[in-house]
This record gives structure tokens, C-alpha cells and sequence, in this order.
């Protein structure tokens, strides 16, 4: 065997608690990568996967501290080098590509300055060849206009976007070890095959060692060669990827295997016939509009929605496809510039300037990052405080007493109140964010991603908070997802977006069988299998590799990736074909689609 | 409050001594400010004279001692209206729309004119008087505290909590002082100290052009002025003014350099 580029030996972990004793996050672990390799670290929330792949980096985070064990990277010790020593092997030797993209980013900088900037810190490249290099790495990446997306600003890209800019950001140095943590756990499936595979790519082609961090088995099944099951800071099974999916000898990786398992859709309450919320021909974009007041650049076009009162409503499609935008307009956030939007039967004004409190109040929207949705400097009581004292006129005490009902009814303990967002678990941060939300006594809850950025424990359980509240309360939601399993587990009806235009809507059964637009097939070829190999075998690869939707003008979007496309695909638009559970927008015949 | 750093806390010590200096200093000063009480000039340091005497033969303690609340004072006030103006100016132009427009090219203006070269053509014009003084310094740094201001806020509207708050139906007013305030303070507060320093580098340097404050009265600068004659004779009368300028800077910015965590997280 070769020798290792990156090895651990014996690894201690500790930090100091808040009463000042001392608490063992990693114990002892040992594992070690060769050159070319990728190795998974595998566990649920809390398993010390991140604590362990940042100890590459010769990290600990605030409060934590390598207490003992060697780490060496590339034939350098981290655990006792420098500061001055780790400044120059971070972002040049080992790189890092983090969870959540949108904290890594500044806001107020464009991306090509961001992504070339270790190049220029490490002097690795001069300016000019690091942009022509990012431009190289965006197209890799299989980012929508790789020439042009350097010159945005972070928040005018897609969550998933970002996320690939910043795997561009991390391997513009050609580091010798990359660590991969959970990049993908955001993405929608059709944007994670070509990751997954850009990353592949990459590792190959670069002779790059990757460690990837997930708690996605099937995910790993496709990109690593051997997987570290991790619990309790502990290195419970080491393997090679086939014998842990296949034959996990350790008990805690058979539960792992197991739950990997699809879940079981929950029994839908009754829902009222009455429509709740209608979106009629909305259509909104972006940097102003033209003379005919169509927006410049177009993202949702001709959007008819309707949401029954108590009815879930999953809106699914790939990054970028305005899922977000659809949830701004309807929050009144980013005005539409044509359509309409009615609640209960009466047209909302387009902007939340000009509505009414009340009408404020009924729709309430949960954002996609918990880390970003809560103010930092405000305390949890406070910010679910808030909506009490503006909707319903609550005084402190009042406030109080409803502040730790809705704590409860997001199961969170009271006396979490007074703490700050800072100290809360990502998990405990979405669920403030709904109690925030479910203080207004909303009739309709907007989520949009809300359990995406969450590991699968514990989007699970909001999950599973979110049916219960809705069964208690009777709310409707329009859920905003990319994950199709979330889909089948909590909506009564699916709508399939594909590049601002709706695809399909479908009831959930529905969704199983029959006949489907063509991206809703992809998609559902899309979600990964539990076996290695699976990624080079699904027909999603082929038309995945077509690169990032975009909208035109005439005819049908899809058509640059549709395998069933006709002549008039690419002149008219698409016709609406009405079967009794579904709605397609297809020139094809509802037989063609079905397969018949 | 967290524990500073070493640096930190010499540059806080550095700090509080000169505001005791500046409030207390004519108490604690031995001689008069303008009493002549020794009868050689330039003379070293001794026992009776600890910082020696100057051109006239005036215990420089005294001098030293007297002229440091002219700098920290007018410093401080100078600073205080240019970032309290330019914090409420930044502010109202995060929220974008033409307030935003009109305030950035302003001060666009204002930052394309040399600085020392507009203080010195406003002071020759009006006389130098310490409201002119302050008047002056203020303007001079009020575009860079609105800079600052304004960029951070904008990062921090960016955000989706301040989404949320827009959302729920908040005006502008809540959102900028309960949302956006409290997660820029951090920052703020080290732009104050950074444009402190430069007020007090700039005043200094005008009181040794002679455009400062003027004779009988001298602050800091002036009083390396006034002895710069004695360079000649490696006086200290024109070392210790010196490195009490340097002095107050240097721990002004050691302090703000530790300030504890931009963000309380
Ligand atoms: N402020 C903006 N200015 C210009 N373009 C924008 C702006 N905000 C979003 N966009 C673009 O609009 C499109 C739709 O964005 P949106 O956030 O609605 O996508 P999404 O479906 O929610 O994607 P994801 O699943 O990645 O969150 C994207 O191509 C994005 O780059
Ligand atoms: S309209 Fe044509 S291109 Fe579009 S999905 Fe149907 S067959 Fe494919
Ligand atoms: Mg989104």
C-alpha cells in the first residue's frame, strides 16, 4: 500500500463545558486517506464527522481543542504547527467546501473576486489566470453561464449555485486534500448528479484526495471508495464502500443502512374545498423592467397556483427554477410584475407595503437557512415575541406566557427563551423559526426549504412537526422543496416547476404511476440509489449533463433535455393535458408520456 | 464582558490614562500653564522639571498636561458628530432608493477633496477657532463613517432575518434600529476608535502648521511646534509631546484591535 496523504492517529478531541469541566467530543480516532482516495465519514447529527474533517484542516472550533494524537497532511504535522504555518496550508494543501454556502460568502463582494481570492492569498496564480482558471472550474461545475456568473453578487445566485461556486472557490489552489462537508446536502437531485459527478471528475482528473463529509448513505455509495461509519467521536467500521453498504458487520451500521430506507407517506387530514390561495398568471423577475413591463430577466412566467385551505402543496424543481421567488411574491417580498393573487377569493396587493396587518398575518413564511433567518443579537423570546406584540397587540406578560406555548408546540423546552440564536442547534433554530412563524396564527405557512440544510435525524423530526401541526392546527403549507422523498412523505399535491414555468401538477399517488412530464421523470430518476455504480448507470446522468435550465422564450424549456421532444416543442408553447389527477404541460399525448 | 488580550489591555490603560489626563490634567499639572519657572531653557529632564522645560522655560509636564485635553477633547468631539452623522446617514441609505443615491454621490464630492488641503483653505479662510476646528475635522470624516456604515448595514439587510422582519409587515425605522443595529455595533464601535486616531493625527498636524490651536493655548501638536527648536539640542520638550501623541494613537489602536468577538454569536 501506498503511503497515506493524510493520516490520524489516535485523535483527541475535548472542550471545555460551560460549568468549566471537560467534555470528550472525539475520544480516540484513527483513520487515515491515500493519495486519489475518497474517503466518506458517515453519522448522524452530532457523530463528530465535522469535528474530525476539520481537525485536517488543523482546526478545532471556539471552545473545543486537540487534546491529543497526531494528524498529518502531505507530510506535514498540524496538530503542532502554527498559526503561521496552518494559514499557509489551509485553502493551498488541504481545502474546505462548507455546509452552507450562504454563510461563506460576503454578501457585499462579487463572486469572481471571492473565488479567486486563495489563489491571490496563496500567490498560486496571478489575477488573469485565476478568473480564466474559476471560469474553467464554473463550467466544470456545470453552472448556467460560466462566463458571466463571476461578475453577481452572492444573494443574486441560487442557494445551489452558490454551493458549486464555492467547490470552485475551494479548488482554484488544486489543493492536495479537499474536504468536502456536505456540499450536497442542499441541492436538488438533479444539480447533486452533477456535482457528484464534477466532483468525480475532479478527482480524478486532478489527482485530488477528497474527504467527504454526509449523512447521505446513497450519496456516498457514488462517490467514495471507503466509508468511515462514525458515532460518539468514534470510528465505529472502517471499509470499503461495497462492504459497508452490502455487508455492514457493525451493528450501528446496519441501523444506518436500514434507515436509509424510503418513509411512509402520513395519513392526509380532510381537506376544505375551499380555496385558500390563487396565484393567476404571475409572472416576476429581476433587474427592472422592459417598456412592455415584463421584467429584464424573467424567472417565474404564467404561474397558476391554488392551495385549498389545509391543503400541503409541495413545489418542487431544480435549483434555480424560482421556487424561492414564487414563495417572495407570495409573501409580498419581490412585487410580480403581471397576474394575481387572491386570498380567500380577494386580491392581495403585490407588496407587503400595502397590506393590510391582517392579511400580513395570514400568510407567514419559514425561511430556507435557519442560521440566517433569526437575528443573532435577539434572543429567542424575543423574536417570537415580536409577531405576538405586532399582530395581536400582546403585552409582555401576556407575550410570555404564549412564547412558551408555542415553544412547547414546537417541542423546544421554555427556558430555551432567553438564549441567543447563536447558542442554538440548527435543528432548534428551525423550529424557533417556525414558532415565530406559528405566532402570527397563520392560515397559510410558507416553507421553503425549511429542513434541507438539516441532517436526516432531525429534518426528520421538524418533518414530522410539521404534519403534526398542521393535523392540530389545520394549516396549509406551500412546502418548497427539491428533495422528492420529503415530497411524497408530506404534500397532498405536487407542483413541478421546471425554469419558472410549472411542468406538472399532481397528487401525491399520482405521483407513482401513470403518465409524467418528461423532468418529472428525471427527477424521479434522479433521487440516488443505495448501491455504488448507480450514478453511471441512471438515465438521468445523460440528460442531467445538459447543463442548468434556463427559460425560453418560445416553446418549451425543458426542450434541450427532453428525450420525447417533437418539431413543435421548440415553436409553441406547450398545451395543458388534463388527466383526473393530474395536469401536464406537454405536446406529447398523455399515452407517449405514460410509456403505453 | 470577555478578557482582553495582553495588547489589548495596555492599550486600554493607555486610553483611560489619557482621558484621566484629559479631565483631571490642569489639577494634577505642578506650575500654571503659562507660568515661566525655570530660569534656562530646553533644560533635561530632572527633579523638579520631570519632562523638562520648553522654549521659555515652562515646566512641560504642566504644558503636556494642560494641552492633552485640547487634543482629546476636540478629537473626541469631532469624531462623535462624524460618526454619529455618518452612522445615521449610512443607515438611511442601506435601505437603497434615491436617499441612498443622492447621499453617496455627496459624498463622493466630499471624499474627492484633499482633506488637509480643504482644512487648510476653511481655516484661512474663517480663522482657526476650536469650533471651526471641530466643524472642519467632522466634515472631513463624516464620508468615511458613512461609508462604513453603509456597507455593513447594507450586508446585514441582506439577510434573511431582516427579510423576515419586512415580511411580517415592519417599517424601516424598526427594521434599521432593532434588526440592523444591534449587528453592526461591533464594528461601529471600532470605527469610532480607527477615526478617532485619525482625527487625532490630523489635528496634530495642523496645530504644527500653526493652524491648530492657537497660542497662548497649545495642544499637543502645537507644543512639538512651539519646541521644535529644540531639536537641535535633543530637548525633551519636543520628545514627550511627541510620544504622547504617539502614546494615545497607538493605544486607541491596540484596544480596538481586541475588541471581543464583532458579533456576539
Ligand atoms: N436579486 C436577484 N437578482 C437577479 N437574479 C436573481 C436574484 N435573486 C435570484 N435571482 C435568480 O433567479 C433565479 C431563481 O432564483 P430562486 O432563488 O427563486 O431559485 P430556487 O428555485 O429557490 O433555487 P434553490 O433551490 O437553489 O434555492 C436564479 O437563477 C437566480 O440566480
Ligand atoms: S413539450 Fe416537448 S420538449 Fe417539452 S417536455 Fe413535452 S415533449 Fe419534451
Ligand atoms: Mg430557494
Amino acid at each position: 500500500m501506498t503511503a497515506p496523504l493524510a493520516r490520524i492517529d489516535h485523535l483527541r478531541i475535548t472542550a471545555t463545558g460551560e460549568d468549566g469541566c471537560e467534555i470528550v467530543i472525539v475520544p480516540d480516532a484513527t483513520l487515515s486517506v491515500a493519495p486519489g482516495e475518497v474517503l466518506a465519514l458517515i453519522g448522524e447529527s452530532g457523530s463528530g464527522k465535522t469535528t474530525i474533517a476539520l481537525s485536517l484542516l488543523g482546526y478545532a472550533r471556539p471552545g473545543c481543542q486537540i487534546a491529543g494524537g497526531t494528524i498529518e497532511v502531505a507530510g506535514q504535522r498540524l496538530d503542532t504547527a502554527s498559526a503561521e504555518e496552518l494559514r499557509s496550508i489551509r485553502g493551498r494543501t488541504v481545502a474546505y467546501v462548507a455546509q452552507s454556502a450562504a454563510a461563506a460568502f460576503n454578501p457585499s463582494l462579487t463572486i469572481m473576486a471571492q473565488v479567486i481570492e486563495p489563489a491571490l492569498i496563496h500567490g498560486t496564480l496571478d489575477r488573469a489566470a485565476a478568473e480564466t482558471k474559476a471560469k474553467d472550474l464554473f463550467r466544470r461545475l456545470a453552472l448556467p453561464d460560466p462566463e458571466g456568473v463571476g461578475d453577481r453578487y452572492p444573494h443574486q445566485v441560487s442557494g445551489g449555485q452558490l454551493q458549486r461556486l464555492m467547490a470552485a472557490m475551494a479548488l482554484i489552489t488544486d489543493p492536495k486534500l479537499v474536504i468536502f462537508d456536505e456540499p450536497t446536502t442542499a441541492l436538488d437531485v438533479t444539480t447533486q448528479i452533477e456535482v457528484l459527478k464534477a466532483f468525480k471528475d475532479a478527482v480524478r482528473d486532478l489527482g485530488t484526495t477528497a474527504v467527504y463529509v454526509t449523512h447521505d448513505l446513497s450519496v456516498v455509495a457514488q462517490i467514495a471508495d471507503r466509508i468511515a461509519v462514525l458515532k460518539g467521536g468514534e470510528v465505529q467500521e472502517l471499509g470499503t464502500t461495497e462492504q459497508i453498504l452490502f455487508a455492514p458487520t457493525h451493528d450501528y451500521s446496519r441501523a444506518l443502512v436500514a434507515a436509509a430506507a424510503p418513509r411512509t407517506p402520513a395519513v392526509a387530514p380532510a381537506v376544505e374545498e375551499k380555496p385558500l390561495l390563487d396565484l393567476w398568471g404571475v409572472v416576476a423577475g429581476y433587474g427592472g423592467t422592459n417598456h412592455d413591463g415584463s421584467p429584464r430577466v424573467k424567472i417565474l412566467d404564467g404561474i397558476d397556483v391554488s392551495i385549498r385551505r389545509g391543503q400541503v402543496l409541495g413545489v418542487i424543481g431544480e435549483s434555480g427554477c424560482g421556487k424561492s421567488t414564487l414563495a417572495r411574491v407570495v409573501a409580498g417580498l419581490h412585487a410580480p410584475t403581471a397576474g394575481r393573487i387572491l386570498l380567500d377569493g380577494t386580491p392581495l396587493p403585490p407588496v407587503v407595503r400595502r397590506r393590510s396587518r391582517d392579511e400580513l398575518r395570514r400568510v407567514q413564511m419559514v425561511f430556507q437557512s435557519a442560521d440566517t433567518a433569526l437575528n443573532p443579537a435577539v434572543s429567542v423570546g424575543a423574536a417570537i415575541a415580536r409577531p405576538l406584540a405586532f399582530y395581536h397587540g400582546m403585552d409582555r406578560a401576556s407575550a410570555r406566557a404564549e412564547v412558551a406555548r408555542l415553544l412547547d408546540l414546537v417541542r423546544l423546552p421554555a427556558a430555551l427563551a432567553d438564549r441567543l440564536p447563536g447558542e442554538l442547534s440548527g435543528g432548534q433554530k428551525q423550529r424557533v423559526n417556525l414558532a415565530r412563524a406559528l405566532a402570527a396564527r397563520p392560515d397559510l405557512l410558507l416553507c421553503d426549504e425549511v429542513t434541507s440544510a438539516l441532517d436526516p435525524v432531525v429534518a426528520e423530526a421538524v418533518l414530522d412537526l410539521l404534519i403534526e401541526l398542521r393535523r392540530e392546527l389545520g394549516l396549509a403549507y406551500m412546502f418548497i422543496t427539491h428533495d422528492l422523498e420529503i415530497v411524497r412523505a408530506i404534500s397532498d399535491d405536487v407542483l413541478v416547476l421546471y425554469a419558472g414555468r410549472v411542468a406538472e401538477r399532481v397528487t401525491r399517488d399520482g405521483l407513482r404511476h401513470g403518465a409524467h412530464h418528461p423532468y418529472t421523470r428525471l427527477l424521479t430518476a434522479s433521487v440516488p440509489e443505495l448501491r455504488p455504480g448507480w450514478l453511471e448507470e441512471t438515465p438521468a446522468r445523460d440528460a442531467a449533463a445538459a447543463g442548468g435550465a434556463r427559460m425560453r422564450d418560445m416553446g418549451c424549456s425543458f426542450l434541450p433535455r427532453c428525450p420525447k421532444a417533437v418539431d413543435a416543442c421548440a415553436a409553441e408553447m406547450p398545451p395543458m393535458l388534463i388527466e383526473d389527477d393530474r395536469r401536464i404541460f406537454c405536446h406529447r399525448s398523455v399515452d407517449t408520456l405514460a410509456g403505453r | 464582558m470577555s478578557r482582553l488580550a495582553i495588547s489589548g489591555r495596555i492599550g486600554l490603560a493607555l486610553v483611560v490614562l489619557w482621558v484621566i489626563v484629559a479631565l483631571a490634567g490642569p489639577a494634577l499639572a505642578p506650575h500654571g500653564v503659562g507660568e515661566v519657572v525655570d530660569l534656562d531653557v530646553f533644560s533635561g529632564v530632572s527633579r523638579a522639571f520631570p519632562l523638562g522645560t520648553d522654549y521659555l522655560g515652562r515646566d512641560m509636564l504642566s504644558r503636556v498636561l494642560y494641552g492633552a485635553r485640547y487634543t482629546v477633547f476636540i478629537a473626541f468631539v469631532a469624531t462623535a458628530i462624524a460618526v454619529v452623522t455618518g452612522v445615521l446617514l449610512g443607515l438611511a441609505a442601506a435601505a437603497g432608493g434615491w436617499v441612498d443615491m443622492l447621499l453617496s454621490r455627496l459624498f463622493d464630492i466630499v471624499i474627492a477633496i484633499p482633506s488637509l488641503m480643504f482644512a487648510l483653505v476653511v481655516i484661512a479662510a474663517t480663522g482657526a477657532s476650536i469650533p471651526v476646528l471641530i466643524g472642519t475635522l467632522a466634515v472631513i470624516y463624516t464620508p468615511g463613517a458613512f461609508r462604513t456604515a453603509r456597507s455593513l448595514a447594507m450586508g446585514v439587510m441582506a439577510l434573511d432575518f431582516v427579510s423576515a422582519a419586512r415580511a411580517r409587515g415592519e417599517g424601516l425605522p424598526y427594521i434599521v434600529v432593532r434588526e440592523v443595529l444591534p449587528n453592526v455595533t461591533g464594528p461601529l464601535a471600532a470605527d469610532f476608535g480607527l477615526r478617532f486616531v485619525f482625527v487625532v493625527l490630523l489635528l496634530s498636524g495642523l496645530s504644527f502648521l500653526g493652524l491648530g490651536v492657537q497660542p497662548p493655548e497649545a495642544d499637543l501638536g502645537a507644543l512639538v511646534r512651539e519646541n521644535i527648536a529644540g531639536l537641535g539640542f535633543g530637548a525633551p520638550a519636543v520628545l514627550f509631546p511627541a510620544v504622547a501623541i504617539a502614546s494615545l494613537t497607538i493605544g486607541m489602536n491596540l484596544l480596538i484591535d481586541s475588541l471581543p468577538g464583532r458579533r456576539r454569536r
